[in-house]
């Protein structure tokens, strides 16, 4: 039951975006999510899905991966594409059931949401599906690294993401012995009520919790045997470095936004 | 004469909220390029003395000097954790990084070395515990004396001059027992690093150049292993076993088999036998 969480979704491979500085492709992503929303109609959405879903083919990872990511968000979608649908009420009438009016501006509106939740999603699935999440830690933590300035901890944050992703599997398989040990004295995990079913994680999640931190004490411990005294000058094994990829990269970023608004401007007209 | 590297004059320690001294007045030397085990059973103070020796406790009273250094300061302490590296007992909860070579160079990195000096002595301590092949792979994925060897590559990565092991195969399985006594055993041997190797397993410590038995906070007995075990009355009244081997000689020399006193292993033992003939 624990074994299949994943942790993020990190899809290993040896594209060019795989290769890309993760700064570059956080850089990237937000400015793809900036993009979506300078695009004013449909023609816009269209180069932009043609963008991503071109990157999503040069990956390698199946497109199913980018449309199983859209599962979660689905009921999200549905939801704002009805409530656009019923309730923008300008433009002509297309339907009309009971007190439910369809117009065809709402139709419109609706579908144009809809398509744009659905780009948003899929452009932060790109980044996610090509970058391990230390390497994305390393990205943030670089990122911030400026903000240090203002007492921002960058480096205590990425160094708590990066603990934690270490000792995700650790408590999973914690919690999966503990849950045994309960299951061999005749606890019940997996029938009841829901309710029932909260309670009987309760002795699941004492342990677990108890134990969670008597590992990060032992870890205190170790951090500081081995001279840790928080970011001041630390350095890095692997530095992060910015290569041509990273200039092209950015390049086809500005021309996706420059041929975005060159659609807008020619819609305007 | 050798160099000593560890000095303890009269050291102490005290946690705070207990009246009992956990350190009862240890007075010791440790000899540079020495393989000292420590024994004693649970609560006979020799964790509280291993983190005593790397500055993660500060004796409450009395002297201790690592590497020519008394930690003073803060800065005294980081530099004694950079000449006395340790590894602890749960192989699971001392490595920081997701990824074996990071955690390799993560104490090189907090001591802010170059980017390419970092790489070239992750590497090189990589392959010093026979982990080359590893150096990708995620710590979740490794058996535990893999993690074991990891921790003491990290540990090696920041060329101490003395290794600390605190109890450090006490959770593993035979085989990952024996991979981590060897490897701490082949550096001690080719590398002259110092090894304090703590442990509650006798046959480890009767491995060791000088054995040290721990009680109350106090040293009770030392000496060369033999030389300890073959006071095995004294021994078994400190709640600790002695080896095998040596049990067996004793019950032999009671029923009348001249043996003599300091046979340890199942070898010697085969060899002394055979010469009764």
């Amino acid at each position: 039951m624990l074994k299949n969480i994943t942790l993020g979704q990190y899809f290993p491979g040896d594209s060019f975006i795989h290769r890309l500085d993760p700064r570059t492709k956080l850089l990237a992503t937000v400015a793809l999510i900036a993009i979506v929303f300078v695009a004013q109609g449909f023609s816009g959405f269209l180069l932009i899905a043609a963008f991503v879903v071109a990157c999503a083919v040069s990956t390698g990872i199946h497109l199913k991966f980018l449309i199983r990511g859209l599962k979660p968000i689905m009921l999200i979608i549905i939801f704002t594409f009805f409530l656009n649908l019923f309730f923008q009420t300008g433009g002509n009438e297309l339907v009309h059931i009971g007190f439910l009016r369809i117009t065809d501006q709402g139709l419109r509106t609706a579908a144009f949401m809809a398509t744009r939740l659905i780009l948003l999603v899929v452009c932060s699935q790109l980044l996610t599906l090509t970058t391990s999440p230390i390497a994305l830690t390393d990205g943030l933590e670089s990122l911030f690294r400026p903000l240090e300035a203002i007492h921002f901890p960058a480096h205590e944050i990425a160094m708590m993401m990066s603990i934690a992703l270490r000792f995700i599997p650790t408590l999973m398989d914690e919690a999966d012995k503990i849950m045994k040990a309960q299951k061999a004295r005749g606890a019940n995990f997996e029938t009841g009520s829901l309710v029932q079913r909260a309670k009987a994680m309760v002795p699941l999640l004492v342990p677990l919790f108890v134990g969670a931190f008597r590992r990060a004490e032992d870890l205190a411990l170790a951090m500081d045997a081995r001279c840790y005294r928080g970011g001041a000058g630390r350095t890095r094994m692997k530095q992060l470095k910015f290569g041509k990829n990273d200039l092209l990269a950015g390049l086809a970023i500005l021309l996706l936004l420059a041929a975005v608004i060159g659609l807008n401007a020619i819609k305007a007209f | 004469m050798k160099k000593t590297i560890i000095e303890a004059r009269d050291v102490c320690y005290k946690y705070d909220g207990t009246t009992a001294l956990a350190v009862d007045h240890v007075t010791l030397t440790i000899a540079e390029g020495e393989f000292l085990a420590i024994l004693g059973r649970n609560g006979s103070g020799k964790s509280t003395f291993a983190k005593l020796l790397n500055a993660l406790l500060l004796p409450t009273e009395g002297s201790l000097t690592v590497n020519g250094i008394a930690p003073a300061t803060e800065d005294d302490c980081y530099e004694i954790r950079k000449s006395c590296g340790m590894v602890f007992q749960n192989p699971d909860n001392q490595i920081v990084t997701t990824i074996v070579e990071e955690d390799c160079a993560f104490g090189l990195e907090n001591l802010g070395t170059p980017p390419d000096v970092i790489r070239s002595r992750v590497d090189e301590a990589l392959h010093s515990v026979g982990m080359t092949e590893y150096a990708q792979a995620s710590p979740a994925m490794l058996s535990g004396g893999q993690k074991q060897r990891v921790a003491v590559a990290g540990v090696l990565a920041m060329r101490p001059k003395i290794i600390v092991f605190d109890e450090s195969t006490a959770m593993l399985d035979p085989i990952g027992r024996r991979d981590v006594f060897a490897l701490a055993r082949r550096l001690n041997v080719e590398e002259g690093i110092t090894i304090v190797w703590i442990t509650h397993f006798m046959e480890e410590a009767a491995l060791a150049d000088r054995l040290i038995i721990m009680d109350n906070g106090r040293v009770a007995i030392e000496g060369e292993p033999r030389a300890v075990f073959g006071q095995t009355e004294r021994v078994m009244a400190l709640g600790l076993d002695v080896p095998e081997m040596m049990k067996l000689a004793a019950m032999l020399r009671e029923r009348g088999v001249s043996l003599p006193g300091n046979i340890m292993t199942v070898n010697e033992m085969a060899v002394e036998l055979c010469r009764l003939k």
